[in-house]
Parts: C-alpha cells; structure tokens; sequence
C-alpha cells in the first residue's frame, strides 16, 4: 500500500511523516516521530495510555489514523511543559508518588490537563469520571487523584 | 534481636523525597520495552492457535517466505530437541510442538522488515489443525473421562485412579479433626470457586533480541528478572546463557507476570535464522490476555468447627486448581500454606490438586494462592462469626498467630504484626462508621510468606564522595528511591547524592527477579552489607591518614572520626575528603554483597471494606476501604502505601468484575480492555492506609516485603460486606451485578 | 541428630514416620541424610521444596547450619509474585 504524506504541528514544531493508511497516530508519533511517550497499552482505545490532544480535543491516539492528521495541531505528552520546566501536574504527580511503574503516567498527565483546562476546580468524582478512561494497575489511583487535585488547587491559586 | 533493639532514630528511613525516576516519567523519556530500537532492526508477528486443542498437521510458510521484506520464520522444528521438566514447557509454551494447548497458543513467528509487513506475513503462514476436544473448567478438568492434555502427566504423588489431568496431589496437616469437630458448637462446610484473573499490566510484553550464528546474542526486555530471561531463553534455544546479555528495560507493571518467559525466546531464534539482525517483538492487548501469565481458576471446599467464644477448633481444605497446559504452573501448594496462615488452630488437614487444563501457563500473580485460599477460608470464619453472632475483628484477634504460634504450614512464627493490623483495624474511624440501608461491612485479613532469594548487589564510592549502587532486581513500584534512601542512611550522606541503577545481566552475579515482595528486603540487605564493607574501607584510609589502627576509626554521619580520646585526636575526615585521595590511597573504594538471605519476614494485613449494593440492579458499590498491614519499618512510605493501595485495587477487581471468560469453544471471549474490565478510577473510593510497623529483626532496618500481601483480603472482604449489606452469601468470583442479584433473589 | 519435620503426604515415603532422625550440619546434609534412609523421598526434593530452619524460610540454602535442637520442617516450594 502506498504511504501518503503528512504534515501536522506536533507540540508547537512543524512535523512530515511518511504514513502507511492503516498506521494509527500513536503509530506515526512512535515510530516515524520518535515520540516514544505516548503508549501502546491496548490498541483498542481502553486503556488511554497513549492519550494526546488533537486539535484541542482529548483523543487515545490509537483510534486516530496517521493520515487523518495532516493539517492538525497535535500535543502530547513531551509538550506537556516547555523544555527545562515542568506543568503543576508533572510536579504533583512526583510529589504525591501518583506512579508507580510509571507506564500509564503520560496518559494520565495529558488527560488530566485536559480537564484542569476545561474544569479549574473539579470535584474528586468530575476527577475520578473523567480520568475513567484511563487505566493503572498499580496505584489504586488514589494518589493520582489527590495529585490532581492538588495540582489544580496550586493552578487556582497562580492563576 | 529483640523488637525494640532495632528501633532507632533514622534521617533518611521513613521521609518521601521524590523518585529518582520520576522526571524521566512524568516527561515521557523513561524508555519502556517496546520504546527501544536499533540499526538495521525487524519487527516479528506470531501466528497463534485459534483452538484451545487441535493436532498441528501441518504449517506452511513457503507463501510468507516468498514475500519481499520478509527474513525469517521460526516454527518448533528450528527449537532443539530433547528438553525435559520446566524446560521442556518453556519451550512447548514458547511454540507449540505436535499439539496447540489453548487459544492463542504461539505456533509460529515471522520477522519482516516492518510491523505491517510481518502482521501480513503471518497472516499467510497456514497452519493446518485436527481439532481435540477440550476442557477449560477446572472440576471438569479433574474428571476421569476428561481429554488428556498431557498424557501421563501425574508425578510420584498422584494416587492410582485420578483424572489424566491430575498433575500432583499435596497433603499436609496436624492434630485430630474428628476431635477438633467434637469440641466445637458450630461446624460448617463450604465450597467456593473463583475465576482465573489477569496481572493486567498496562504494559504488554515487549522485547528486541539478537543472536548470531555464534549464539552470541543481547536482548532488551522488559521483565522483572533479566537473569530469568537469560537462563530460560537459553535453555529454550540450547544455548549457552553466559554468552546472551539481558538488558532489563523500565518495567511497565509485572504483578508476578513477568517473572517468567512467553515470546521472548522468539526474537532471539528469528535473528538468528535473519543473519543476526536485532528482532523487535511487542505483543498486543489480546495476545496478553490469552497467552501470558493469568492466574489460577480455583474450586475449593472448606470445613471449619468454631466454639461459641470465638475459639476455631479443626478445620480442612481441599483445593483443586488448574495451572493451565504444564505441570508446575498451578499455585495450589501456595494456597494451602497460606490457607490457615492467619490462624493458631491445632486441628488441621490441607488436601490439594494441580490440575492441567486448556488455558494458557499460569504465571505467579502477586501473592500466588494466597487470595483464592483466603477468599474460601476468610468468607468460611465470617459465616461462622455471624451466625455465632462475634465480631469478626475480635474472632481474629482471639485465634491469630503471633510470635511463637506455630504456622499452619509447619515452622514457629518469630515476630510478627497480625495483632497488630487488626488493633490498628479496630481502632480505625472507618470501624465506627454508622451504615445506612443496602450497606454493609467486611472485615478479613491475607498473608504473605515474603521472601529472600539469590541476590548480588555492588556499591562504589564516586571521586566526589556520591555513592552509585547497582542493583539487579527492576524498580517497579520505587525500590529505587527505598534503596537509595537506605543507602544513604547507611553512608550518612544526602539522598540525592545516592543513584541506583538496576543493571544488566553482564553486571553482577545472579539476581532472582523482583518477586516475593523481595527487591526492598533483599537489594537492601545486600546494599547495607556492601556500604559497610566501603564503610570499613573508608574508615581504614581515614586510620591510615592518622597513622591510628583501624580498628580506632568509626563512621558517623558520612565521615571517618577517631573512636574516642584514646584513639587521637583527629579532625573528623569526611567522604568526600577520602574519596577525593582514593586514586592516591590504594585506587577505588567500593562495596560488594551476594547471598540468599533468609528471614524475609512474613506478612500479615487485615482490610475493612464497607459497601453499598443496589438491589434493583446488584451492583456493589465500594464506599470506603482500608487497608492496614505491617511493613516492618517503612523506608519510603508513600510507596508502601501504594502498595497497599494498588494491591486492594487488584483484589476489588478480582472481587467484583475481573475473570476469564470461555466459550464453548475453549476461545477466550473476552481478550481486551473493553470486556476484560479491571478497575477504573470511578470504580473506587479514596483507599485508607494504616502502615503497622513491627520491626523485622531479619534486616538492618526492620523492612519486610509489602508487596504482595495487599491483594489477599479484598475478595473475602467484599464477599463479607455483601453478606452483611443483603444477607446473600456469593460463594463464586467474580461478584458482578448479574451474580449479586441472582443470590438477592434467590433468598427472597 | 537432627528432628526434621515432613508435611503429612510425604509419610507416603517414610514407612508412616512424620518425623525423621538425621544426622547433618547443614540443611544439605540434612536433606541427603533423609534421602539415604528413605529414597522414595528423592523425587519429592529434587522437584523443588523449601526448607525451615527455625522459623527461617530458607529457599537455596543447603549450606546453611543446623544445631541438633534446631526445628527443621520440609515445605511446599513457595514462588513468589
């Protein structure tokens, strides 16, 4: 099958890729972007380990096609924050010990922002609904959720 | 050692400074399994038996092999022959011989030069199957008319007249039943079941391996055992495990499940038929649940004789559990020792059954045995303690094990802290909670035994007096930071002048893989051992310097200082002065420790769980948890307590939703996230910790392991807190909202 | 000599003893001694078992010693998760 060519603004850079029709986005970002940080825990849009926002929307990028991106501003989880510095939640992520083996975390970081931008003051449930999406096995996601909030309580207060 | 001798002041044990590896994953750049890469590398796709029995006739690659791009198939014909024991199933596991055992069974693998390329190669690599009957049902499998999966599986053990799927039969006990039964006012018998569960980390099985003709070869992995990779890849290809170096990559969750070996001996065979080009291998969501690691299905019975006070005189089990296609996989042994752990009852008999049947090799899951055992055993004592009307915390506490009790699997417990989780249960809020209507409370407790295991640990003083420690069990849930957290405890310098590394397998000696609840007891041992040897170095440098005997030198807080007046009188020498004179004092200071150390410590937790059941619906609620368990001494308590909490997480969703599901077909129906559905956020309640701390006297700082045992209480607490909420007594996992309502309307 | 205790399906082998009498200093020996006066033990050992010393699991320890009033119990191999 012939690949067709992509471009797409990838956290803030101008981005072409070479996409086979039936590679999905997270595809392209790992293997042709090497942006090996979001991750492939399922493939089937269950598990929101290779969460990105795409075009300002939350999407699991395994359910997204490369070549449906051309055009498209896309933001994962290494454009959390700017080079050198780290978004609240990141912080509060390390602070709260909100990870254990930490394959989930990218996800979960995007997600989360996703719904601080939406929601600055979420309630533990509008948390807990939201990141349902998601999956950990290891946490319990009690302290992703107290990470959260706490995060979201700092940004309230900067802002 | 006596309780209170190692309890002592510390400056770094028990504070929470941040991970070491933490930036590196809250930023994406912590490099993952499937997130490495090479020169010049293929990618692999398996083809795998779509029937959960079936006669390989015949497998025809010539139409993959004649596509462009594609470099190598390896079927069982390329793998030696001749293995015999766990070898020998290793590699029947690895790829299928002369029959396919369950669905999804690896029966060829293909390398091309791209994913998409590979998928399609296998896509036409044909298999042709003369389809067996099967048997995926526990009991079923036990039957004498079952299908034989492997014929004359039944080792020494096995008396005449079993099934042919009897693999091995275990018997232990003590005292007299009939006599513990006549002493008793109430006895009940029981049976329960409970359905195979998946480790369900989020992470799939990734590796990329590469082996030339030589059998030279390199693999990274991601695994919780790289030494494990490397003596079973070997023993699977024949070759020689010296010369295969394994590099463990960050683990993305194991929960037992990557302890052992699935694909990984695939990538290194298909480099090798490649001309030694690397071979990447990922596995997806679906190939995880039907071919990897899920636990064992259990049918179990139990029989328990209680007096009106509480006192539980006799009680026996019978376990029966199917460990999949091999020998040796079923955790039964586990779950009878762990059966009556919790418990001082002189009257005992534990009877069990390793039974073989058609569904992928059980790997261990976090406490193996361990929940299924305490599902049965903890639900039988909370029947018992309604019906006698006792409070289930005070029925524990009055038949517990404690120090000096003997163990229902033999030896004498030293010390201990059952008692203690349940006092710190007791006397929790969450205890007094008032509850409302269609709610109800659940109390049970778990075990763990923990465990040492072979370990080699290195320590070597930097030129500016840091200290790197390398460390050969992955860092999966922050054994990293517990480490270095210890190490500078031991050194007396800061903790971020402390990094450990875990390292690959051409690093150090042999290391058993982060299981057992072990990498914090056993790494840690061992690191102390090393750091007192660079310790006693330091201080001879330092004596050397003063011109006093060594023996007159102490360490205190990071420096050499002179042992009192008689000794001299000498301006303390720091680590960093020594360490930046040790290329002119006799060359590197460094530290090294291997042993399998024993007193591991064994681990006790109790839960108390309150739900609320819908009665329309017979969905369960959970609207507050918690969790108290011993941990010893806690190094990094953050990490402990998540330990505690993901391990309660697990068991809920063993409780309530998780199981595996075949068809008539022996095809798993429900192999992805969607239908195999493990807890979600909005699934849970924030989940309380109270981390007891009864020293273990078996490691300098008191550490026991707490990993596993977490998981234990969960399926018998949720099932107790049901009773209580409805009356309805579920004696079957999962208790999803079909099985809850059924039992509410069959009582009406 | 040493007391070493079997778990109760072993009795099997032992010609009913639970209990056995050997003379060792280490577990290794131990376990040798055991196998000498009852071979039908053999297989149960060489199949995988763990060993208490005293209230110490011991996994891989054959050389780890044993006084003649140490308790010494034959268990079920434990792996772990």
């Amino acid at each position: 099958m012939s690949k067709m060519h992509v471009t797409a603004t990838v956290n803030g850079d101008e981005v072409e890729f070479l996409a086979d029709p039936r590679e999905t986005l997270l595809d392209c970002l790992r293997d042709h972007l090497d942006l090996t940080g979001s991750k492939e825990g399922c493939g089937t849009g269950d598990c929101g380990a290779c969460s990105v926002m795409l075009n300002g929307r939350l999407v699991p990028s395994c359910l997204v096609l490369g070549v449906e991106t051309d055009g498209a501003t896309i933001e994962t989880i290494e454009g959390m924050a700017p080079e050198g510095a780290l978004h609240p939640l990141q912080r509060k992520f390390i602070e709260h010990a909100a990870l254990q083996c930490g394959f989930c975390t990218p996800g979960f970081l995007v997600a989360a922002k996703a719904l601080l931008e939406k929601n600055p003051d979420p309630s533990e449930s509008e948390i807990r609904y939201w990141l349902a999406g998601n999956l950990c096995r290891c946490t319990g996601y009690d302290k992703i959720v107290r990470a959260v909030q706490d995060a979201a309580a700092e940004m309230r207060g900067a802002a | 050692m006596a309780k209170d001798e190692i309890t002592k002041e510390f400056k770094w044990i028990g504070t929470t400074p941040d991970r070491p590896d933490g930036l590196d994953k809250v930023t994406g750049r912590a490099r993952y399994g499937a997130d490495f890469n090479l020169p010049n590398m293929l990618y692999a796709a398996v083809v795998r038996s779509p029937h959960a029995h079936a006669k390989i006739l015949k497998i025809d690659a010539s139409k993959a092999l004649a596509m462009k791009g594609v470099k190598a198939v390896v079927t069982r014909a390329d793998l030696p022959e001749g293995l015999t024991g766990e070898d020998l199933y290793l590699q029947e596991n690895t790829l299928a011989g002369e029959k396919a055992l369950y669905d999804g069974h690896a029966v060829a693998a293909v390398a091309a030069t791209s994913q998409l390329l590979a998928n399609d190669a296998a896509k036409l690599i044909e298999v042709e199957y003369e389809v067996l009957p099967h048997v995926t049902d526990v009991d079923k499998a036990m039957a004498k008319d079952a299908p034989v999966i492997l014929p004359d599986c039944a080792d020494h053990t096995v008396p005449e007249g079993m099934g042919p799927n009897v693999a091995r039969m275990i018997e232990f006990g003590r005292g007299d039943l009939d006599a513990g039964y006549a002493e008793a006012d109430l006895v009940h018998e029981q049976s329960y079941t409970t359905e195979a569960t998946h480790q369900g980390y989020i992470e799939p099985h990734a590796a990329v391996g590469q082996m030339g003709s030589d059998g030279k070869g390199e693999m990274w992995v991601c695994t919780q055992g790289q030494w494990f990779i490397r003596k079973m890849c070997s023993a699977v290809l024949g070759t020689d495990p010296a010369q295969l170096r394994v590099t463990p990559s960050e683990i993305g969750g194991g929960f037992g499940g990557k302890t052992t070996i699935f694909m990984e001996p695939l990538p290194l065979a298909l480099s090798k038929k490649a001309g030694g080009r690397p071979v990447k291998l990922v596995m997806s969501r679906s190939d995880v649940l039907r071919a990897t690691g899920p636990t064992a299905s259990a049918s179990m019975d139990v029989k328990m004789g209680m007096k009106k006070d509480g006192t539980i005189t006799a009680a026996q089990v019978t376990f029966r559990m199917q460990g999949g296609p091999f020998p040796g996989a079923s955790p039964v042994g586990e779950a009878l020792s762990c059966a009556f752990a919790c418990y001082d009852i002189p009257n005992l008999m534990h009877v069990g059954y390793e039974v073989l049947a058609n569904r992928p090799k059980c790997a261990a899951y976090r406490a193996p045995g361990s929940p299924m055992a305490a599902y049965a055993v903890e639900s039988m004592v909370d029947e018992l303690c309604r019906e006698l009307s006792l409070d289930p915390i005070d029925v524990r506490l009055k038949n517990g094990v404690k120090e000096g009790s003997r163990a229902s699997y033999g030896p004498k417990f030293k010390t201990i802290g059952l008692a203690e989780t349940l006092e710190a249960a007791k006397s929790h809020p969450n205890y007094a909670v008032a509850l409302g209507p269609n709610q109800g409370r659940g109390v049970a407790s778990g075990f763990w035994f923990n465990h040492g295991g072979e370990t080699s640990v290195s320590l070597a003083i930097s030129e500016d007096g840091t200290a790197q420690v390398s460390v050969g069990t992955p860092d999966i849930g922050g054994s990293r930071a517990s480490i270095a957290l210890m190490t500078a405890e031991t050194l007396g310098i800061p903790y971020e002048n402390v990094r450990v590394n875990i390292v690959e397998t051409g690093a150090l000696g042999v290391n058993e893989p982060t299981h057992g609840s072990r990498a914090t007891f056993a790494s840690g041992k061992a690191m102390w051992e090393a750091a007192n040897q660079a310790i006693k170095e330091m201080c001879k440098r330092a004596a050397q310097k003063w011109d006093i005997d060594p023996e007159a030198v102490t360490w205190k807080d990071g420096a050499a200082h002179p042992a009192g007046d008689n000794a001299g009188q000498f301006e303390p020498m720091s680590i960093k002065e020594i360490a930046a004179e040790m290329g002119k004092t006799g060359g590197p200071i460094s530290g090294h420790h291997e042993s399998t150390p024993s007193g591991a410590g064994p681990s006790f937790g109790t839960h108390v769980v309150d739900v609320e059941v819908d009665p329309e619906t017979g969905r369960v609620t959970v609207l507050r948890y918690l969790v108290t368990q011993d941990a010893g001494r806690a190094i990094h308590p953050q990490y402990v307590e998540g330990q505690y909490q993901g391990g309660a997480a697990q068991g809920i969703g063993w409780a309530l939703n998780e199981g595996y599901i075949y068809g008539e077909d022996g095809r798993l129906q429900n192999s992805v996230f969607l239908d195999y559905r493990v807890p979600v956020a909005s699934d849970l309640p924030m989940i309380d910790t109270v981390i007891v701390e009864v020293p273990n006297p078996g490691h300098p700082f008191g550490v026991r392991g707490v990993g596993e045992t977490g998981i234990t209480p969960p399926l018998p607490a949720i099932a107790n807190a049901i009773h209580a909420a409805t009356g309805a007594r579920l004696r079957a996992l999962p208790m999803n909202p079909p099985a809850v309502l059924a039992a509410i309307k069959a009582m009406a | 000599m040493v007391e070493v205790n079997l778990w109760s399906g072993l009795r099997k082998f032992t010609d009913g003893a639970e209990v056995v009498e050997v003379d060792g200093k280490t577990v290794g020996q131990l376990l040798d001694g055991l196998v000498a006066i009852h071979p039908g033990l053999e297989p149960v050992i060489e199949s995988g078992i763990s060993v208490a010393v005293d209230g110490e699991v011991i996994t891989g320890g054959r050389n780890t010693p044993v006084e003649p009033d140490s308790e010494v119990f034959l268990m079920q191999q434990i792996k772990g998760g």
